[in-house]
């Protein structure tokens, strides 16, 4: 067994603030398929917000003190050396605040003196290896083990794999990235189609894996978010897919929203369907859409899933 | 230069039309204009160097200096030049079409991206993996 593969048989698991609500469906579906596969989460204890983009922008070493607290709970008080987080914008925070404890040192002062407030030990750059659920799915289990136990194939699943704007940005928080073969790229990410193509899928060629889907822009210029969202819904559809998977419960909730917004607004039709990876590596293992919590997305797809045969 | 309200237009009109392979000089010249656009409005001097062989990359990493936000973009701005080979150097491919039609999604992508930073200037900088902005007010 790789040095990765046991160390990720158990992780600490850090759902995030949006898993919580919006993106229930993606919590839902990573912790059924981490039991069905046999992996153990230990979800972080009193967990707080990562600082996303609200705080980040406000004030970014109260965000690196945010997001270092996880880690420090997750090494200090739960003994444990990988922290799990399937939220892009969580994830994207909290190597952030590694790479700023590695090499900051005014962050450094500034986390010391807040977590000292706070009565916690102070986070040290190097307790945690923070991963995200891509990660742990790919090196813990695999696409060997993955083929393995799949029930019912994705082979008739036309699938767009759909990465966002932070899961690969800024390159240099993501120092294990673009080390050759076997690790993800930062310029054409690869991991979630590996995962899927493994349980049967057929990924097309997606131009706008990790295009922007105007998440930030959701409250302040809907219209854009709109229009960039129908775009990825048109390129995925002329791409010849029938589903995007998605990796991000911002992502995906945004596609959702904005696909019914698209057709409201601008008379642009989709009929692409938006479905969690877990949620569709789930399906593949023979677990009930409910299971992996179909029905918690905006989107309906459950037809589409019973015609593929996947329910 | 035209206004992007104007390349816009264009890149309405080029997508409802057939998909033309020979749209593709077209495509990345409207893609050099977009970047141009946020270079100018950024207060730069927009450059004519170029990067692996294009203008369009040299302008996006012009765009990009300092402001993390706009490498959202980056390989929005990297496929519409993949796109570009793909049509140029195999013209007569059997996919030519549906490469057209995808680099016209792409174009049209970097400039729904761009304006949409333009049209939120004042927010410009917010954005997903931004500076913050208390950095200009007080160079926290």
């Amino acid at each position: 067994m790789s040095d990765k593969k046991a160390k990720y048989q158990e992780v600490a698991y850090y759902p995030g603030c949006a898993l919580e609500g919006g993106g229930h469906a993606y919590n839902r579906s990573t912790k059924a398929l981490g039991k069905k596969l046999g992996l153990k989460l230990k979800e972080v204890d009193n967990w707080n917000c990562c600082g996303a983009m609200e705080v980040k922008n406000i004030d970014p070493k109260l965000q690196t003190y945010l997001s270092s607290r996880v880690m420090s709970i997750a090494a200090n008080k739960m003994g444990m050396d990988t922290v799990m987080a399937p939220c892009n914008g969580c994830y994207h925070n909290l190597k952030k605040a590694e790479y700023d404890l590695a090499n900051d040192p005014k962050s450094v002062d500034v986390v010391d003196k807040i977590s000292k407030k706070a009565g916690h030990d102070t986070y040290q750059a190097g307790q945690v290896e923070t991963i995200h659920a891509l990660d742990w799915i790919k090196e813990a289990i695999g696409e060997d083990g993955l083929k393995e136990r799949v029930r019912n194939s994705l082979k008739d699943v036309k699938i767009a794999n759909y990465y966002g704007c932070m899961y690969t940005r800024p390159r240099h928080i993501f120092p294990e990235k673009d080390q050759g073969p076997g690790s993800e790229s930062t310029s054409k990410p690869h991991f979630m189609d590996d995962l899927l193509e493994a349980a049967g899928a057929q990924n097309v060629d997606f131009p706008l894996k990790t295009a922007c889907c105007g998440g930030a822009h959701t409250l302040s210029d809907s219209d854009t978010s709109t229009r960039l969202v129908a775009n990825i819904l048109q390129a995925a559809e002329a791409a010849g897919a029938e589903v995007i998977a998605t990796e991000c419960p911002t992502c995906h909730s945004g596609l959702e929203m904005h696909q019914i917004r698209a057709a409201e607004k601008l008379g642009l039709q989709s009929n692409v369907k938006i479905i969690y990876f877990t949620q569709l590596l789930g399906l593949a293992l023979g677990m009930k859409p409910k299971a992996v919590g179909l029905h918690e997305n905006i989107s309906d797809s459950f037809a589409y899933v019973k015609e593929k045969g996947l329910a | 230069m035209r206004s992007l309200a104007e390349i816009g237009q264009r890149l309405d009109t080029l997508a409802g039309g057939p998909p033309r392979p020979g749209n593709a000089a077209e495509y990345l010249d409207l893609g050099e204009e977009i970047l141009t656009h946020w270079v100018t409005a950024k207060g730069k001097e927009p450059t004519r160097d170029e990067r692996e062989g294009f203008r369009l990359l040299a302008l996006h990493r012009q765009g990009a200096d300092k402001d993390p936000s706009f490498n959202a973009c980056r390989e929005t701005c990297r496929e519409l030049a993949y796109h570009y080979n793909l049509l140029t150097l195999e013209p007569e491919h059997a996919d030519s079409e549906q490469r057209a039609r995808m680099m016209g999604l792409v174009a049209n992508h970097l400039y729904l991206f761009i304006a949409g930073k333009m049209e939120n200037e004042k927010l410009g900088e917010f954005c997903c993996a931004s500076r913050p902005v208390r950095e200009k007010v007080d160079g926290v």
